[in-house]
């Protein structure tokens, strides 16, 4: 089983601990790790760090996080960056904000940051328009861990309970991911599928939000970024000279 | 005859910079059932710490067959013990310690 983090927190200013964190990865079983960059990356700093996963054995996948303040940042950040990147997510700050990129093609991943039940998480109006669009439901298990600790678990179940119901039933995937920065807040995938219990999740639909529902993400996204994609379900096979 | 109760043996390693004492791993472990799932839920995972290696940082945690989802759920969500930051990771889980301690060292 191929098993897929797609938000691992590499700290690249402490080049050590980055390389502490992938080899983690590694060890720990993942083959397939999505780093969020950003956007004024040099393609020097990006292919060092293609080559430090690749020593680990890892396939690097290049990362988007997107926090835009209003549905048009968001568009303009969708216009300006969506095709130098394999996986982009948007953090919904705002209902304006997750409505459009529920409903916008170009967003991969659906981000809801904070855990408490009285602030955003994704309705089934949220829902409903990311399974027309292709979008996924992404929960970071880094900051379901943060935030158990010392407090009550009770409002982080519940939300998350909703949220996953909510993305059910509408058939949209949910994506399990690290979202670590420290070693120490990563764990085994599948001690994830464990943690997952917590919040009504089965052993199976946990395993398919680690290994199958990002590596289609992924999959996806480098077909349509690779050079002979013309539209969905065409692609050049062969180029002929015009006579 | 049949045993009363199915047992699950879980290998744990702990990721930690100082290694824990016995006796915080143990309570680290039912501390973490009984905020998670209760009384009740404590009282039906039939938690015992059998083996604590403090230099190999490696343990042996049996709970109760039915309880196991539940016991791997509170191990995962482990993040301190005592006041030092830490990982457990489950490396293998067996239904009796022979097999258990095969299985860990063709994992390891």
């Amino acid at each position: 089983m191929k098993f897929v983090d797609l938000h691992l927190c590499l700290p690249w200013k402490d080049e050590g601990q980055a390389r502490r964190l992938i080899a983690k990865s590694a060890e720990l079983g993942y083959s397939q790790i999505g780093v969020p960059l950003q956007p004024s990356i040099q393609p020097e700093a990006v292919s060092q760090m293609r080559q430090v996963c690749d020593e680990s054995g890892l396939d690097f996948v290049k990362r988007l996080d997107l926090a835009p303040r209003s549905p048009g940042e968001l568009l303009a950040g969708l216009r300006r960056f969506r095709r130098s990147f394999e996986v982009v997510s948007v953090f919904c700050s705002s209902k304006a904000v997750a409505r459009q990129a529920g409903k916008d093609r170009r967003v991969d991943l659906l981000c809801f940051q904070s855990f408490d039940p009285k602030k955003l998480f994704l309705d089934t109006a949220e829902a409903e328009l990311a399974s027309a669009s292709g979008a996924a439901l992404e929960l970071d298990m880094a900051q379901i861990l943060s935030s158990l600790e010392g407090k009550s678990g009770v409002g982080v179940f519940t939300r998350l309970r909703r949220e996953v119901a909510a993305a059910n039933s509408f058939d949209v995937p949910v994506i399990f991911s690290s979202g670590a920065s420290k070693s120490l807040l990563l764990r085994k995938p599948q001690d994830y599928a464990a943690l997952a219990f917590l919040f009504d999740v089965e052993a199976s639909f946990a395993l398919e939000a680690l290994t199958k529902n990002p590596a289609a993400v992924v999959e996806r996204n480098r077909k349509k970024l690779s050079l002979d994609y013309v539209a969905p379900g065409v692609r050049v096979i062969k180029e002929t000279r015009r006579l | 005859m049949t045993r009363l109760m199915r047992r699950r043996y879980l290998a744990l390693r702990l990721d930690c910079e100082e290694p824990p004492e016995r006796s915080e791993v143990s309570d680290a472990v039912w501390n973490a059932v009984l905020r998670l799932f209760g009384e009740v839920g404590a009282s039906q995972a039939g938690l015992y710490l059998v083996k604590y290696d403090e230099k190999k940082r490696y343990a042996v945690l049996r709970c109760a067959h039915k309880a196991l989802p539940l016991v791997r759920a509170a191990v995962a969500s482990i993040t301190r013990i005592g006041n030092a930051p830490v990982a457990v990771h489950v490396i293998r889980v067996s239904g009796t310690l022979k097999a258990l301690s095969r299985k860990a060292a063709s994992t390891s």
